[in-house]
């Protein structure tokens, strides 16, 4: 019995001593400057494109605030922005803006007040592929409309290799085409620029859940997934955030005259080709309608700006303190130049900073 | 000719020598002697058939996740890790499944334990037959309904949030008909002889039952229970509904997501691939796969160690026979 | 004074302190001297001792008795009504969605338009159905041959180890192998589900897309089968090797000495003595592919189709699958719908324990076996 007693002891000790000694410091930077007042937890959610860009922000303003946790759990849009609407979320990170029946219905989370957006995410979308013996292709927003319709279904197809007669040999075999199986504000960017840059054959609605459904397509599930699913098949072609398509091969497309790849230069000048949309839409609440069929030189189009939704009104102050702080972070030089080196994402313009800047400030506790 | 038919057909055999018999008795139809050489292939091919992937599986686990599990991975969580950095570790999430499932072990335990024991002391008619019935019908519950179950439970109580008591309210569902079933046989073993010892010398039943029977089979209890822990710490899918995740330690499992070890590679898989700046330091394209792949190593290993030391127990304080 | 005295003398061996406290107090010399009347003292202490013990130890002992009982049946009256809550509270939860009819599918986005959720979870029924199906058609036949090999055709010292190290593997967790299939297994399988496509295509679950490929990755619900049958093979085995070494060594010897084969003897004895228990075994492995979550969560790539099209992808989804993917984005009308798929869900697996445990019970009663 007592060797029963001991080993039992003895396990507890050992579960013991490993509660204690773990470091919740793995980046051995420790708490840099003067510790803030800001303490607790903030739970936010939302987009998964943005989801590299938040570990950057994240780990930037824990830093900064040694006794604060944030947890960014990466969903959809959709769910971010239902998240922030039933309270369970404090933020929310969304690829598409509030809609305004949304705004409507956000006076309870947000103790009377009204939610807003906040642009703060400014990234490419690359259309990837995985074909033996291509590393770039050429093509225009037509001929993209057209594969991810399910018309062209062969690599070989003319009106792919018309563009293209350097790598012809290797377009071979059909092509398998990967989607988002779930509500995506990636999907809803990529599939405006269809219908945007390419009416003529994108007859499908702009909308979060992919359009088309053809059994030679493969829905899955998160950026991840799509980029993974192209990578282990062979003659794949997807749209994913261009943050987390590793060193796949992308398509190159038509603006103007010329072939564009995704570069965070070209979402910039894109964004700056884009004007503010206003209908309906408070001061503080800052959402562009990006021009999709800009022929600006060295213009990517195919972009997703993705916003942070907030309230402008918490219950308590220490909640209004943290989200205040949090964005006050995430929309700073520092806070953008953090994402630009982990995701590859644009930094938000100055002019855009400082209109952020206002809209946060007036993020207030009840009362 | 005639004798060798007599021979063949069974009946006795008339003169002739042993060697004759012997082998006519040990002749096979080679019909059914090629069936049972076929039939011996199929069994061996099978059991390599089924090898391959099991191999597979534990030697992609070993391979890709021994390079990064060390001390540090260990001992560190994911706290302000991002993009391709080369650092973070389990320990948030090897803390989250510690606390978790110890929860769920306090709950499910005692419960299981008293079950079994009214099951073997106890039960008699249509109460103690409903009972083993619905152990048995609890046992096939899908662990996601587990997790729905206690979602429902803590949404109706105090609104939709998570925290790790949750996870073990689900996970303590899950183990509960475990506890009872390996502590039901363990009880069974005692021998009657040593209760009515017991009865004989005035000792009431209660005592009786607490130490006497559960003192006996106190080895294999433990064996019981540890592999019912070992069952359950792998659960993944009722903790992502309930429990969630978080990059830091959370030592509270009243309050906030935490992190766990299995959804800690899924969450870590579903990362996927980082792009790298060119030219960067200390970035690795791959490193939320290698993450995931330690992660799974240690959670085999623990799941492993629980096991041996189950077995351990068993043989180690199985009840001797004294002199 | 019989009765005392027996009484007596069961103190006196039984509690050996008393005993100690007794000669302590009693003085030697006082004892030699007046034996029988120090004796008569004694006896009668303990005596009324012994009354005490034996009235305050009946008092409490029963009310302490009582209590566990209690306790216990507690215990067990708690079960019943832990099963009771989860059916009751998964009901509760599910209702919202029931109710709200067809107009459930504006507010939760897997949910086809215009479908209820009774609709919508006819597919998720029959995805779950036939992946668990598949993998218990491809990994029964393999277990049984494993167990086979490890009970009657392994040297002793290799089966025992084997023995070990499946039980070992029962215990890997699910998520370990959804990782393996999705990292490890699927790479590999395009070249086998091309192949099956051209040649065998003609059977509705080898079926290829409308260009007739096979799906490339494949991301396909054969891939989760197989990543289930891979899963629920040690426990098939486990239960198998179990039952096929308790087969009586007297009717393998009989079957021997008959002139049987081994193989024969496996067929006449083994097999016939162990059906209910392969039986059992194949619904257990039944009932945890069908709740299997990660495994198919991983590497499927889901649809909402009834569709026997195994190596197509975007075709089929399971039910366990579609609620971890969906229920950490819903709303509380999709909480609802979910838990209605979990409800559903829960009864199916209900009922093949159920069918699971009738059947073995019934052979049992032909059996003879006991």
């Amino acid at each position: 019995m007592k060797r029963t007693y001991a080993s039992i002891t003895l396990v507890g000790l050992l579960a013991l001593s490993l509660t204690a000694c773990g470091s919740d410091d793995p980046t051995g930077t420790g708490t840099t400057g003067a510790d803030s007042a800001l303490s607790g937890t903030l739970n936010g959610g939302g987009a998964s494109s943005q989801d590299k860009a938040q570990q950057a922000w994240i780990a930037g303003f824990q830093q900064a605030n040694s006794s604060v946790t944030v947890n960014y759990t990466k969903s959809d849009s959709g769910a971010g922005r239902k998240g922030l609407l039933d309270g369970s979320l404090s933020y929310a990170g969304t690829d598409s803006a509030l809609t305004a029946d949304e705004i409507n219905d956000s006076a309870s989370a947000c103790a009377g007040g009204q939610a807003f957006d906040v642009p703060v995410y400014i990234s490419p979308i690359a259309v990837a592929f995985n074909l033996a013996g291509v590393d770039s292709l050429d093509l225009d927003a037509e001929t993209v409309a057209k594969i991810f319709d399910g018309t062209i279904t062969r690599w070989d197809d003319p009106a792919i290799t018309a563009d293209n007669a350097d790598v012809a040999t290797s377009l071979t075999g059909p092509i398998s085409v990967m989607y988002r199986s779930d509500d995506s504000g990636t999907t809803k960017n990529f599939t405006e620029y269809l219908s945007k840059a390419a009416g003529s054959v994108w007859t499908y609605e702009v909308s979060s859940t992919f359009p088309v459904s053809k059994d030679t397509f493969q829905g899955l599930n998160g950026t991840s997934a799509v980029v993974q699913g192209i990578q282990d098949g062979s003659g794949t072609i997807g749209y994913a955030d261009a943050s987390g398509i590793g060193d796949l091969a992308t398509v190159k497309v038509k603006v103007g005259d010329e072939f564009v790849g995704p570069t965070a230069e070209g979402a910039a000048a894109t964004l700056d080709a884009s004007e503010r949309s206003t209908e309906g839409r408070a001061d503080n609440d800052i959402v562009f309608s990006i021009n999709r069929t800009t022929t600006e030189a060295g213009a990517y189009p195919v972009i997703l700006v993705s916003y942070l939704a907030v309230c402008d009104t918490y219950d308590t102050t220490a909640q209004a303190d943290l989200v205040k702080g949090f964005l006050t972070y995430v929309i700073s030089a520092e806070g953008q130049a953090q994402a630009a080196s982990a995701a590859g994402s644009a930094p938000i313009s100055e002019a855009l900073r400082a209109e952020a800047r206002n809209a946060v400030d007036s993020i207030k506790a009840k009362g | 000719m005639a004798a060798t038919d007599t021979t063949a057909t069974g009946t006795a055999p008339p003169v002739g020598t042993s060697e004759d018999l012997q082998a006519a008795l040990s002749r096979v139809d080679p019909v059914r002697k090629r069936k049972d050489r076929a039939m011996r292939l199929v069994v061996y091919l099978a059991f390599t058939l089924a090898m391959v992937p099991l191999v597979s599986l534990v030697w992609s686990v070993l391979s890709r996740g021994s390079g990064r599990l060390d001390a540090y991975f260990l001992l560190h969580s994911m706290r302000n890790v991002f993009g391709g950095m080369d650092a973070g570790g389990a320990y948030h999430a090897i803390l989250g499944t510690l606390l978790v499932t110890g929860w769920a072990a306090l709950i499910s335990v005692p419960i299981g334990l008293m079950v079994a024991v009214y099951l073997v002391e106890y039960g008699t008619g249509k109460l103690a037959r409903a009972v083993t019935f619905l152990v048995d019908v609890m046992t096939g519950i899908p662990s996601i309904v587990a997790g729905l179950f206690a979602f429902a439970l803590f949404y109706l109580a105090v609104g939709p949030q998570k925290a790790g008591i949750i996870g073990s309210v689900a996970l303590a569902v899950l183990m509960t008909p475990v506890v009872v079933r390996s502590s039901e046989e363990m009880l069974r073993l005692v021998p009657n002889e040593l209760r009515e010892a017991s009865y004989a010398l005035g000792v009431p039943k209660w005592l009786t039952i607490i130490k006497v029977v559960l003192r006996t089979a106190v080895a294999g209890l433990t064996t019981g229970v540890m592999i019912a822990v070992a069952r359950v710490i792998g659960e993944t899918a009722p903790l992502i509904i309930t429990v969630g995740m978080t990059a830091s330690i959370n030592r509270d499992v009243f309050h906030e997501n935490m992190m766990t070890l299995p959804v800690f590679v899924y969450d870590q898989y579903g990362r996927g691939l980082t792009s790298c700046a060119p030219g960067a330091v200390d970035c690795v394209p791959t490193i939320n796969f290698d993450r995931a792949w330690a992660a799974a190593l240690t959670l085999i290993i623990i799941v492993m160690l629980l096991n041996l030391v189950a077995r351990a127990v068993s043989r180690w304080f199985a009840p001797k026979v004294r002199g | 004074m019989l009765e005392n005295g027996a009484l007596e003398n069961g103190l006196e061996n039984g509690d050996g302190l008393e005993n100690g406290d007794a000669s302590e107090n009693g003085d030697a010399s006082e004892n030699g001297d007046a034996s029988e009347n120090g004796d008569a003292s004694t006896r009668r202490a303990a005596v009324a001792v012994a009354d005490r013990l034996a009235v305050t130890g009946r008092r409490s002992g029963r009310g302490l008795d009582r209590g566990f009982r209690y306790l216990a049946v507690t215990s067990g009256v708690l079960i019943v009504m832990v099963l009771a809550a989860v059916a009751i509270f998964l009901v509760v939860q599910a209702w919202p969605a029931l109710r709200a009819g067809r107009s459930v599918s504006d507010e939760v986005g897997w949910i086809p338009d215009g479908s209820s959720v009774l609709e919508a979870v006819g597919p998720l029924v029959f995805g779950t159905v036939l992946a668990a199906l598949v993998a218990l058609a491809v990994a029964v036949p393999v277990a049984i041959g494993i167990a086979l090999f490890i009970s009657h055709y392994a040297p002793r010292r290799l089966a025992s180890a084997l023995g070990y190290l499946v039980d070992l593997l029962a215990a890997i967790p699910s998520v370990v192998y959804g990782l393996w299939g999705v990292m490890v297994l699927a790479p590999l399988l395009h070249p086998v589900f091309s192949w099956l496509v051209r040649w065998l295509g003609w059977i509705p679950l080898f079926a290829g897309d409308s260009a007739g490929n096979a799906s490339n990755p494949p991301r396909v619900l054969m891939t989760a089968s197989l990543v289930l049958a891979v899963m629920i093979l040690p426990i098939i085995t486990a239960v198998c090797r179990e039952v096929f070494l308790t087969t009586p060594t007297l009717h393998e010897e009989a079957a021997l000495a008959l002139g049987a084969t081994r193989w024969e003897m496996i067929r006449m004895a083994v097999l016939p003595y162990g059906r209910s228990g392969i039986v059992s075994a194949s619904m257990l492995g039944l009932g945890r592919a069908l709740g299997e979550t990660m495994a198919v969560l991983m590497v499927l790539s889901p649809g909402m189709l009834y569709s026997l099209k195994m190596l197509v992808g975007s075709q089929q989804q399971t039910i366990a699958a579609n609620i971890a993917a969906k229920f950490n984005d819903a709303s509380p009308m999709g909480h609802s719908a979910l838990i209605a798929t979990g409800l559903a869900l829960f009864v199916i697996t209900m009922m093949v324990n159920m069918a699971a445990r009738a059947i073995v019970a019934r052979r049992k009663d032909f059996s003879g076996a006991n």
